[in-house]
């Protein structure tokens, strides 16, 4: 353990904060989670409300943006057709690096109920996920805990994406 | 125990019949001499093949080829100015043939028509699209869905599946998840052919629970290398599926029903 020697008085009383550059990055990125507004079917309806003032997701730094240019995290909330499945992967591939994904409700995750021609059976078959979410469909509070949990999976990991090797597999 | 029956083709038969259930059928009556459906049939003459009425709505049956007539007269003769419902019922595998139909409603009469025509497999249909707008999207549904081709339409292009689908999903023949083209469809489009290999077939399974598998899963706080085995020894054990643990209790089999007997 290294022993600092800190001298409030001669540092105007401010502190001193020792950190790595992962943990300096990540603290960062962990806490300025910008998701994509991407409501596919009724778990829209559930993200807009975690959203919104009651669950209130900006207390955690996550404020949803219109642009993948502008966004970190994709949530796929819904069933995503096979029909759509294009426009989905061209959105991520437009987020900037680095990026993750949530795959929110059963149909996102499996294609749930609806074991169609027209679904894909899990968007993990075209996007790279981080979290699985389940439920039908999963309630705000569940969304909030993804989000933690992705906010510690980043806290996890090296700043340099290209180190994550630990990681899920990254299509493409 | 009721005695097993093959599960697969469950869309072409069912595999459970009630002896008793008799098919619910809607009550037909003649149309009435006096009122509005017997001046709609008189104005329709020989137009019309067939007439009754079920529910209070007049089902027409027509001939396929005279339905831009039908369609006109009744617009601009009966009053029925909107055209609520088209569609097509694939009637293939019974008599090789296409039921199509045309749901008007009146609304100074306050009454509906039905106008029923049956097409053979490759045969077209007249476009009504210039006397209900409603028409166009419709036309295109049952174009999308069935492979109908309706002549005269200004636009006939899928709705509502990609434009570069193959297959008509409405059809009987159909299956339910998808042909071969549909189940690779995102994977073709997306990365390609090649890429079939890497992402592998859909898992239709809702159940499928793979727990050792690293490639695609890693639980937060616990992460492994890619592809790391995690079984710790333990041997892999498939879940046993109701179609798989059906048992053969014959007597060639030798087994028993129940093991305390």
């Amino acid at each position: 353990m290294a022993q600092h020697k800190v001298n409030y008085a001669s540092s105007a009383g401010l502190p001193i904060v020792l950190t790595s550059a992962d943990k300096l990055v990540n603290w960062g990125r962990s806490n300025s989670l910008w998701p994509l507004t991407y409501g596919l079917a009724c778990c829209a309806i559930e993200m807009m409300a975690s959203g919104a003032s009651r669950y209130d997701f900006d207390r955690m730094g996550t404020i949803f943006r219109a642009s993948p240019r502008q966004a970190d995290v994709m949530i796929l909330a819904g069933t995503l057709s096979k029909k759509h499945s294009e426009f989905a992967r061209r959105l991520y591939d437009q987020m900037t690096e680095p990026k993750w994904v949530i795959s929110m409700g059963s149909c996102a995750n499996t294609g749930g109920m609806f074991n169609t021609y027209a679904t894909v059976q899990g968007v993990d078959r075209i996007i790279p996920v981080d979290i699985y979410l389940p439920g039908c469909a999963p309630r705000p509070e569940t969304l909030q805990y993804a989000l933690m949990m992705l906010q510690k999976k980043i806290r996890r990991e090296s700043a340099n994406m290209n180190k994550n090797t630990k990681q899920n597999l990254r299509l493409v | 125990m009721r005695k097993y029956v093959p599960k697969d083709n469950v869309q072409g038969k069912s595999y459970y019949t009630d002896r008793f259930w008799v098919a619910p059928r809607v009550p037909r009556t003649e149309v009435e001499a006096e009122g509005h459906f017997a001046q709609v049939l008189t104005t329709l003459a020989k137009l019309a093949k067939e007439a009754y009425v079920e529910l209070g709505q007049m089902v027409i049956h027509i001939d396929a080829s005279q339905n831009f007539e039908v369609m006109k007269t009744l617009k601009e003769a009966c009053g029925y100015t909107q055209c609520s419902e088209q569609s097509a019922v694939d009637y293939l595998a019974k008599d090789g043939e296409f039921e199509l139909f045309y749901q008007l409603l009146n609304i100074t009469e306050a009454k509906r028509v039905r106008v029923i025509c049956r097409i053979k497999q490759n045969e077209a249909i007249e476009s009504i699209e210039p006397l209900y707008k409603s028409a166009n999207f419709a036309e295109r549904e049952i174009f999308d869905m069935f492979g109908i081709k309706v002549n005269n339409h200004p636009f006939l292009k899928r709705i509502l599946m990609p434009d570069d689908w193959e297959g008509h999903p409405l059809l009987k023949t159909y299956p339910m998840i998808g042909d071969e083209f549909a189940s690779w469809y995102e994977v073709d489009k997306i990365f390609g052919k090649e890429y079939r290999d890497v992402i592998g077939p859909e898992n239709r399974d809702q159940a499928r629970i793979e727990r050792y598998d690293t490639k695609r899963f890693s639980r937060v706080g616990y992460e492994v290398p890619f592809d790391a085995d995690i079984s710790a020894g333990e041997t892999k054990t498939d879940i046993e599926y109701s179609e798989t643990v059906l048992v053969d209790y014959t007597k060639n089999s030798g087994k028993q029903l129940d093991e305390r007997r």
